[in-house]
C-alpha cells in the first residue's frame, strides 16, 4: 500500500515537474529576447499602482483614454475611496461608474501629432509592462521630427516625451553608420536636468507601467487570489480520488 | 427503512423499465458490461480528458455566448466586457481559450498514443478514421473561434488561413469570397463564424464522438500490449462470458480516469490562474489589439497548434505546392492503418525500426511546430524546416516498406496482458 502510494506520487510529481518545466521554457521561448530592462513592476504593491494611477490621470489621460476601464473598478481594486477618485483622478466630468473617456477626439490627435493617441486599456497585454517602462524611458531630443523627439524603444514615435520636466531632456549617443551598418544607439547623454533623479525616474516609470499592467487586466488580483484556493481544493479532490481508486483497485488482479 | 428505500428504488426502476425498456442494457453495454482491458496505462487517460474538456468548452461557451457580440464593431470590447464587467466572466474566459489550447494537448497525445500501440490496426480502422474526422472537425472550429475575439492576429491569421484556399485552381479566388461572404474578413465572416463555431461544429463534433465510442464498444478497447482481450480466454468475475483480462468500465476506469482528471485540471488550473496567456502562446499578444485592416502585424502566425502545419506550408516555396503539403500531412493520417502492414500492434513489442521511427515523427512535429511559431525569416531555419517536412512524410514511406516487405523484426507478443497500474 505505502509503496504503491510512494510510486503514485513519484509519478505525479514527475508528471507536474514535467508539466512546470513545459509551461516555463515555451514561456520563455514565446517572450523571447529582446534588450528590454526589467521594470521590476509587482501587481501586489498596491501603493506603486496608487502612485502610477496618479502620474497616469496627471500625465497621460490628456490625450489617452483607457475605453475598457471603469473609474469605481479603479477605486475598488486600488483602496481608493470614491471622494479619492473623483477628486484626484477625474478630469473627465464622468460619473464615477464610467469608462475613463479621452478629452482628445481621434481627427485631432491625427493633425496635432500625425497619429491618434491609441487607447492604452490594453497596451501592457499587447507590449508587455517592460516595454512601457523602456518606452517612457528612452526619449531624446531628435531636431529631425516634427515635435523634436525621438525614442529608441519606438523609433519615430508620434509621442512628445510628457515627462521631460520629471526626467529633464536627454540626448541620444549612435555609433554612426559605416558600410551595411545603420547607425547604432550607445547611450543617453544628459541635455538638462529634471526635478527627479534617474533612480526617482525609474520609479515613476515603473509606476505607470504597472498601473496600466492592472488596467490591462483587472481581474488580476481576483485570479490570484482564487487561484490559490481552487489548487488547493483541487489537491485535496485529487487525493481523495486517489484513495477511493486505490480501495476500488483492490479486487483488481 | 432500508427495506421501504430499496422497494422504492426497485419501483421506480421497473416503472422505468416498463416505459424505456432499452436505457438499462444500453447504460450497462457502454459502462458497467463494457470490459476495457486492466492494464491500459497512463497514455490511455487523454480520450476521457479530452471529453473533459468538450464538456468545458461547451459549458463555458454557452455562457459567453450570453455577452459576446458577433459583430466587428462591437465584438473586441465585448470580449473586455466579459473580462472586466460580467461577474466570473474572466474566469469563464479563461477557462475557454485554456480549455483550447487543452483540448489540442490531449488530442495530440491522444493520436500520438494510438501509433504507439497500434490503436487504428485492425479490428479498429474505423475507431481511427472517426478520430481523425473529429481532429479535422476540431481544426475548424479552433480556427473559427480564434477569430472571434476580432484582434490583430484574429484578423490577420482569418486572412492568412482563408487565402491558402485562394491557392486551388480555377476555384479559388470565389472559394475564398464564398468563405468571407466580402473580399476581406469582414463583419460578415465574423458573423457566419460565430453561427459555425456555435452550433454548426459542435453539433458535428458531439455526433462524432458519439461514434468514435460506439465505434470503439463494438470491437472493444486495444491496450498496451496490443493484445486482443477478446480472443483471450473468457470469464472473470463479473461474467463468465466476459475476457478474463476485461475489467468493467464502471466503477474501475471511472474512478480511476476520475483520479487522472483531477490531476489534469491541477495543471489546467495552474495555467489559467497564473499564467493565463501563457507567455503568449494560449493568448496572443497581438490580439489585445483591435482588429485593424490598415495595420498588418509583425508576424502574423496561428495558434501554436496548428504551427506544424503552417511551417511545411512557409517552407515550400510555391505557394499550391505548400498548401497541398500541408493538407496532405493531415490527410496521410487517414490512410495510416492502411499504410502500416505490420501485424504486431504495440510498440512494445514491435522493430527497433518502429520505435526509432515514431521518435523522430514525434520530434519533427514538435520542431516544426515551433519553426511554425517563429517569424521565418531565418534561411538556415527554412532548410531544417524542409528537412523535417521531408522527414515527417518519410515516416510513413518508411512505415509501408519496413511493413510491407518484411524488414521489421518483432518481438514474441504475450499470449495474456502483463500487470496493471
Amino acid at each position: 500500500m505505502t509503496e504503491r502510494i510512494l510510486q503514485m506520487t513519484q509519478k505525479f510529481v514527475a508528471c507536474l515537474v514535467l508539466g512546470f518545466a513545459l509551461v516555463s521554457t515555451t514561456a520563455a521561448w514565446a517572450s523571447g529576447g529582446g534588450a528590454l530592462k526589467p521594470s521590476n513592476a509587482n501587481i501586489a504593491d498596491v501603493q506603486s499602482l496608487q502612485n502610477g494611477a496618479k502620474l497616469y490621470f496627471n500625465y497621460c489621460s490628456g490625450c489617452h483614454s483607457l475605453k475598457f476601464m471603469r473609474y469605481s473598478r479603479i477605486a475598488e481594486d486600488l483602496q481608493l475611496s470614491e471622494a479619492q477618485v473623483m477628486q484626484n483622478l477625474n478630469f473627465t466630468g464622468a460619473n464615477f461608474g464610467e469608462l475613463v473617456p479621452g478629452s482628445m477626439h481621434a481627427e485631432d490627435g491625427k493633425v496635432w501629432f500625425g497619429a491618434a493617441p491609441p487607447d492604452l486599456s490594453l497596451m501592457a497585454r499587447a507590449k508587455g509592462v517592460d516595454y512601457i517602462y523602456n518606452y517612457l524611458k528612452s526619449f531624446y531630443l531628435d531636431a529631425s521630427r516634427p515635435l523634436g523627439w525621438n525614442n529608441t524603444v519606438f523609433p519615430n514615435a508620434s509621442m512628445p516625451n510628457v515627462l521631460w520636466e520629471l526626467q529633464g531632456v536627454q540626448k541620444a549617443k549612435f555609433k554612426p553608420a559605416s558600410g551595411d551598418h545603420e547607425a547604432e544607439f550607445e547611450h543617453f547623454e544628459v541635455h538638462q536636468a529634471g526635478s527627479l533623479s534617474s533612480k526617482e525616474f525609474d520609479e515613476v516609470a515603473r509606476d505607470i507601467a504597472n498601473f496600466l499592467q492592472y488596467a490591462s487586466e483587472p481581474a488580476v488580483f481576483q485570479r490570484t487570489s482564487i487561484g490559490i484556493w481552487v489548487l488547493l481544493f483541487l489537491s485535496v479532490f485529487t487525493l481523495l480520488a486517489y484513495f477511493l481508486k486505490h480501495e476500488y483497485w483492490k479486487d483488481v488482479h | 427503512m432500508a427495506n421501504r428505500l430499496s422497494q422504492a428504488v426497485t419501483g421506480m426502476q421497473e416503472w422505468f423499465n416498463d416505459r424505456a425498456p432499452s436505457f438499462l442494457p444500453f447504460y450497462r453495454k457502454h459502462m458497467t458490461e463494457y470490459y476495457a482491458p486492466k492494464n491500459f496505462n497512463i497514455w490511455y487517460i487523454f480520450g476521457v480528458l479530452s471529453m473533459v474538456v468538450l464538456v468545458n468548452q461547451i459549458v463555458t461557451g454557452i455562457f459567453l455566448t450570453m455577452y459576446f457580440k458577433p459583430s466587428a464593431a462591437e465584438a473586441f470590447a465585448s470580449v473586455e466586457y466579459i473580462m472586466r464587467d460580467v461577474d466570473w466572466g474572466w474566469l469563464l474566459r479563461y477557462m475557454h481559450s485554456t480549455g483550447a489550447s487543452a483540448f489540442f494537448v490531449v488530442v495530440y497525445i491522444h493520436m500520438f498514443r494510438g501509433v504507439m500501440y497500434g490503436s487504428y490496426k485492425k479490428p479498429r480502422e474505423l475507431v481511427w478514421l472517426l478520430g481523425m474526422l473529429i481532429y479535422l472537425v476540431l481544426m475548424a472550429e479552433a480556427f473559427m473561434g480564434y477569430v472571434l475575439p476580432w484582434g490583430q492576429m484574429s484578423y490577420w491569421g482569418a486572412k492568412v488561413i482563408i487565402s491558402l484556399f485562394g491557392a486551388i485552381p480555377y476555384v479559388g479566388g470565389a472559394l475564398t469570397e464564398w468563405i468571407m461572404g466580402d473580399y476581406l474578413p469582414s463583419d460578415a465572416t465574423l458573423n457566419r463564424f460565430f453561427a459555425l463555431h456555435v452550433i454548426a461544429l459542435p453539433l458535428v463534433l458531439l455526433l462524432l464522438v458519439v461514434l468514435h465510442i460506439f465505434a470503439l464498444h463494438e470491437v472493444g478497447s486495444n491496450n498496451p500490449d496490443g493484445v486482443e482481450i477478446k480472443k483471450g480466454p473468457k470469464g472473470n468475475r463479473w461474467s463468465p462470458t466476459a475476457p478474463a483480462d476485461g475489467i468493467p468500465f464502471h466503477p474501475y476506469f471511472t474512478v480511476k480516469d476520475t483520479f487522472y482528471t483531477g490531476c489534469f485540471l491541477l495543471v489546467c488550473a495552474f495555467i489559467l490562474f497564473f499564467q493565463p496567456t501563457f507567455g503568449g502562446l494560449f493568448l496572443e499578444h497581438d490580439n489585445f489589439i483591435e482588429a485593424n485592416r490598415l495595420v498588418t502585424p509583425e508576424h502574423i502566425k496561428p495558434t501554436w497548434y496548428y504551427t506544424p502545419f503552417y511551417a511545411m506550408l512557409r517552407v515550400v516555396p510555391d505557394k499550391l505546392l505548400g498548401v497541398v503539403t500541408m493538407f496532405s500531412a493531415i490527410i496521410v493520417l487517414f490512410f495510416l492503418p492502411w499504410i502500416d502492414r505490420g501485424k504486431v500492434k504495440s510498440w512494445r513489442y514491435r522493430g527497433l525500426g518502429f520505435r526509432i521511427a515514431l521518435v523522430v515523427l514525434g520530434v519533427c512535429f514538435v520542431w516544426l511546430g515551433k519553426i511554425g511559431a517563429g517569424p521565418g525569416t531565418d534561411p538556415v531555419e527554412t532548410i531544417i524546416g524542409r528537412i523535417l517536412t521531408i522527414s515527417y512524410f518519410g515516416f510513413f514511406v518508411f512505415l509501408w516498406v519496413y511493413t510491407a516487405f518484411g524488414f521489421e523484426k518483432t518481438k514474441p507478443v504475450p499470449e495474456r496482458v502483463t500487470g496493471h497500474d
